[in-house]
C-alpha cells in the first residue's frame, strides 16, 4: 500500500483546488464544511471524486467523525489498509 | 445562546427568499381543492401543477364514498400501533390486495411513505450488513440508513457500472449488501434503467429494494412500476411504495416474495411504534386502487399529458430533464430568479413546487411540476402558456 497520510491529504487539495470556488489558501487541516463552506450535498459528492481516484468506498457514518482534510486523509488510508 | 440559534443561517436563507415582499414557499396554502387540478389559493382558482397527485385519485367519488361509508362503520381511528390494537380487518384486506395486486406473497402497510422507508431499510440492513444508495435517493431513504447501523455507501445516480464497482470493492466482506433505487426520481423526474440494477444484483449476489413511490399507477402495463415496465420484478426482492401519489391517499407499504418479511413486523420501529392508518383511509385507498386497476386508460392519459407538457416547456425556451414524466422540472441556474419566477407562477395562476439546493440535484434550483391523468390539454397549454409569459418577463426564453 503506497498512500500515506500526506499523499492522500495532498491528492485530497490538488482535487479541491480544480473547482474555481474553492479558496486558494486550504492545507491539510483546512475544515472541510467551515473552510470550504460545503454543505451536507456538496461534500457526499467530493468524498464520491476522491473514492474513484483511489478506489476505496468512505461509508457515510464515517464522514461524522470528519473534521479537516487530514482526517478524510486519515480515514481513507485506514480503509485502504483494512481491504 | 438560545437553542434555535444554530439554526441561524436557515433564518438568513429564508429572509432571502422572502426579501423584496415574496411569498415564503413553505407556507403557501391550498384553501380548499376545488377539483383535482384546481385549487384556491390567495382567494385564487389555480391550476394545480405540483400535488403528485397522478392520477386525480385524492378526489376520486368511488373514494370518497368509501371513506365516508368507513367512517360510519368503523369510526374515524384506530389509537393503537399495528403490534398492540392498531390492526383491524381492514388492515389485512389491504394487505391482501396488496399483495394481490403486486403478485407477492408478503406485504407490510405503514402509517406513511415516509415511515415505508425508513421501517423497511432500517430493519432490512443490520449492523453488519451493507447498504448501498443512489446519490440521489429522497431522504426517506438516507433516514432509514441513518436509523439502521448498516455501512452506507453512495454510488453516482443512475449508474449501475458504478453500483458494481463500489460491490466489487465489498468483495468477501462478510453481511448482505442492500441496493436501493427508485423508480422515478422525485426532483427530476427521470427513470430508474431497472434491468442494469437487476443483472448486477443477479451477477453479485445483493439484495435490491425499489421505491416505486412515483412511478406505481404511472409505469408497467398493469401499473405495477417500472420493474413491471423492464420485465424484471422477479429481481426485485422489495418494492416499497406510498399511496399519498398515484392512488391520492396517504400511506406506505413494503411486498416481497421473502417470508422473512413477517420477522420485520418485530424489528421495524416505525413500524411498530406509531398509530395504524385509521379504517377511512384504508377504504378509500382500496377504492382507489380498484380504480387504478379498472382505469388502465388513466396511465394512457398521463404519459400524453407529461409529454405534451415536456415539449411544451421545451419549446417555450425553457431548460428541462431529458425524459417525459409525470415529473417535469424546469431547471435555472440562480435561486433569486426561481424564487421570482415561481411566485410570478403564482400571481398568474399556476401552482408548481419550488425546490431549493441542496434538496435538488447539482445545486440548481428547480421549478418542479407534477403532471396528472386528469389534466385537461387546455389546462396544460395555459400552464406552458404562463412559464413562456414569465420566461419572457425575465428575459430566460433561451430557444424557439
Amino acid at each position: 500500500m503506497s498512500e500515506t497520510v500526506a499523499s492522500v491529504s495532498a491528492l485530497i487539495v490538488k482535487t479541491l483546488l480544480a473547482n474555481p470556488k474553492v479558496p486558494r489558501d486550504i492545507n491539510g487541516s483546512s475544515k472541510i464544511v467551515e473552510d470550504l463552506a460545503f454543505d451536507s450535498l456538496a461534500v457526499m459528492n467530493f468524498v464520491m471524486e476522491i473514492e474513484d481516484t483511489l478506489d476505496v468506498s468512505v461509508p457515510l457514518d464515517r464522514l461524522a467523525d470528519i473534521r479537516t482534510i487530514d482526517d478524510l486523509a486519515a480515514c481513507i488510508v485506514s480503509l485502504k489498509q483494512a481491504s | 445562546m438560545s437553542i434555535f440559534s444554530k439554526y441561524e443561517g436557515l433564518a438568513s436563507a429564508l429572509a432571502s427568499v422572502t426579501a423584496g415582499g415574496g411569498r415564503n414557499p413553505f407556507d403557501v396554502v391550498i384553501e380548499k381543492p376545488i377539483s383535482s387540478t384546481v385549487g384556491l389559493i390567495e382567494g385564487r382558482e389555480t391550476l394545480l401543477f405540483g400535488t403528485n397527485n397522478y392520477l386525480g385519485l385524492s378526489q376520486s367519488p368511488a373514494a370518497i364514498n368509501a371513506a365516508v361509508e368507513a367512517a360510519k362503520a368503523y369510526g374515524v381511528g384506530t389509537t393503537g400501533s399495528r403490534i398492540a390494537n392498531g390492526t383491524q380487518g381492514l388492515h389485512r384486506q389491504l394487505e391482501e390486495r396488496l399483495s394481490a395486486f403486486f403478485r407477492r406473497k408478503h406485504c407490510m402497510v405503514f402509517s406513511t411513505g415516509y415511515q415505508a422507508n425508513l421501517g423497511t431499510i432500517s430493519a432490512l440492513a443490520g449492523k453488519d450488513d451493507y447498504l448501498l444508495l443512489d446519490a440521489d435517493s429522497h431522504a426517506s431513504i438516507y433516514d432509514g440508513s441513518r436509523l439502521g447501523h448498516a455501512q452506507v455507501i453512495r454510488f453516482r445516480h443512475n449508474d449501475a457500472d458504478d453500483l458494481h464497482k463500489r460491490l466489487r470493492r465489498l468483495e468477501g466482506t462478510p453481511g448482505a449488501k442492500l441496493v436501493v433505487v427508485e423508480g422515478i426520481y422525485s426532483m427530476m423526474g427521470d427513470v430508474v434503467p431497472m434491468a442494469e440494477f437487476a443483472a448486477v444484483k443477479r451477477e453479485t449476489g445483493a439484495w435490491l429494494l425499489a421505491d416505486e413511490a412515483h412511478s406505481v399507477g404511472v409505469m408497467g402495463k398493469h401499473g405495477r412500476g417500472v420493474a413491471e415496465a423492464d420485465g424484471v420484478e422477479d429481481d426485485v426482492d422489495f418494492v416499497v411504495g406510498t399511496f399519498s401519489k398515484s392512488l391520492g391517499t396517504v400511506g406506505g407499504y413494503c411486498v416481497s416474495n421473502h417470508d422473512g418479511l413477517d420477522l420485520i413486523r418485530l424489528c421495524s420501529r416505525p413500524y411498530m411504534f406509531t398509530a395504524s392508518l385509521p379504517p377511512e383511509v384504508i377504504a378509500a385507498t382500496m377504492a382507489a386502487l380498484t380504480e387504478l386497476e379498472n382505469h388502465p386508460e388513466l396511465r394512457i392519459r398521463l404519459m400524453d399529458n407529461a409529454r405534451r407538457l415536456h415539449a411544451g416547456l421545451q419549446a417555450a425556451g425553457l431548460r428541462t430533464g431529458p425524459q417525459a414524466s409525470p415529473v417535469v422540472s424546469v431547471i435555472l441556474d440562480d435561486v433569486a430568479v426561481a424564487v421570482a419566477f415561481w411566485n410570478r407562477l403564482l400571481d398568474l395562476g399556476v401552482y408548481v413546487n419550488l425546490s431549493l439546493p441542496p434538496a435538488t440535484p447539482d445545486q440548481h434550483p428547480l421549478l418542479r411540476t407534477s403532471v396528472m391523468a386528469t389534466h385537461t390539454p387546455a389546462e396544460i397549454d395555459k400552464a406552458v402558456n404562463v412559464f413562456a409569459t414569465v420566461a419572457r418577463e425575465m428575459g430566460l426564453s433561451h430557444a424557439a
